[in-house]
């Protein structure tokens, strides 16, 4: 393995474990940027440089829809390791993208907490609320990749049917 | 194990970093929190090391410390650290870092030139050994984006416990 740029690996559990810490980190912050704030930047960043990275050699992308199409394929798959597996747009600047087994957030346990002596169980909490915050940050890499490639964007994921995760990009009206 | 291209591991990496000193403002609490991040870190990854490599009982430190540098290392970051400078007693050596994936990328602007900037890394060891009851402490000492040649991370054992870690008096 040469030292240093293409090519390098490292254990896919290298990065499962960062970004873990960086969710906790974050939300036991008393102090700084709320947890959305920092996570925001953090991820926004690294979606940008990725983006330049990946598309670096290759024609520029010029249509939106271009766009949605390569990040799908080609920066889905080398960030979160397969393609997106639906695509939907009403072609007014709004596009739904589904990932059916959504990498990131595959072994997330929906755990129950133990049973009180003569307690009910409770109630397991709901898919999309315990995956709220570790979707901050796919959500920050994603926009910062399409702002990478001129498409300025609000994101948003659903992962109401995990490991499914739906992610909803709204492009800021030009 | 699964691996993945580390240049997002290491993009992300970088970014948290700069987020923390935007956060703190101090070099040298940045440099705490990024041990303390490490050392969470490593507390959990232990599981996945002693799952995955299979590996045996460590009779002491010195085996320890090279399972740490020749397996640790390999699985995780795909590179190795070797061991060196022991002292006398046993208890303190080097971990040498020629190839660290956690620099690629980065440069230190010179206002920043006291960030240890992988200081993750010693927490990960640090935590990652008292979960097999080792306290140790783990600092660098040299560091290429300081200057140096390569990086090293100087770890010293304070305690150990008998009931796991059998010392034998002939050692």
């Amino acid at each position: 393995m040469p030292p240093g740029g293409k090519g390098r690996e490292c254990s896919e559990s290298c990065l499962d474990f960062l970004t873990l810490q960086l969710v906790q980190h974050y939300r036991s912050q008393l102090q700084g940027p709320s947890q959305q704030a920092a996570l925001d930047a953090v991820g926004e960043r690294v979606g940008r440089q990725l983006a330049e990275r990946y598309s670096r050699d290759r024609p520029p992308l010029t249509e939106a829809l271009e766009v949605m199409k390569w990040l799908c394929k080609e920066f889905w798959g080398e960030v979160f390791r397969k393609g997106v597996d639906n695509l939907r747009t009403n072609h007014r600047g709004t596009f739904v993208l589904r990932d059916t087994q959504f990498r990131w957030l595959a072994r997330l346990s929906q755990n129950q907490m133990p049973a009180q002596m003569g307690q009910p169980l409770p109630a397991p909490i709901p898919k999309n609320e315990l995956a709220a915050d570790y979707l901050i940050l796919p959500c920050a890499i994603v926009r910062g990749a399409l702002s990478q490639l001129g498409l300025e964007c609000n994101v948003t994921a659903d992962a109401t049917s995990l490991p499914q995760v739906d992610f909803t990009v709204v492009l800021a009206s030009a | 194990m699964e691996t993945i291209s580390a240049e997002i591991f290491t993009l992300t990496y970088g970014s948290m970093v700069r987020q923390l000193i935007a956060d703190y403002e101090d070099v040298e609490e940045v440099n705490k929190q990024l041990d303390k991040m490490g050392f969470s870190i490593g507390q959990r990854l232990i599981d996945e090391f002693l799952a995955k490599s299979k590996t045996q009982r460590c009779s002491d430190f010195r085996e320890a410390a090279e399972k740490v540098a020749k397996v640790g290392f390999r699985m995780f970051l795909n590179t190795t650290a070797a061991v060196t400078n022991w002292n006398a007693e046993g208890t303190e050596c080097s971990l040498i870092l020629e190839d660290n994936p956690l620099t690629d990328f980065v440069e230190l602007p010179e206002a920043l030139s006291q960030l240890k900037y992988s200081n993750l890394l010693c927490g990960v060891i640090r935590g990652a050994l008292e979960m097999v009851n080792m306290d140790v402490e783990c600092t660098f000492v040299r560091d290429v984006l300081q200057g140096d040649d390569v990086y090293e991370m100087r770890l010293k054992l304070l305690s150990s416990s008998p009931e796991t870690y059998p010392f034998k008096d002939d050692d």
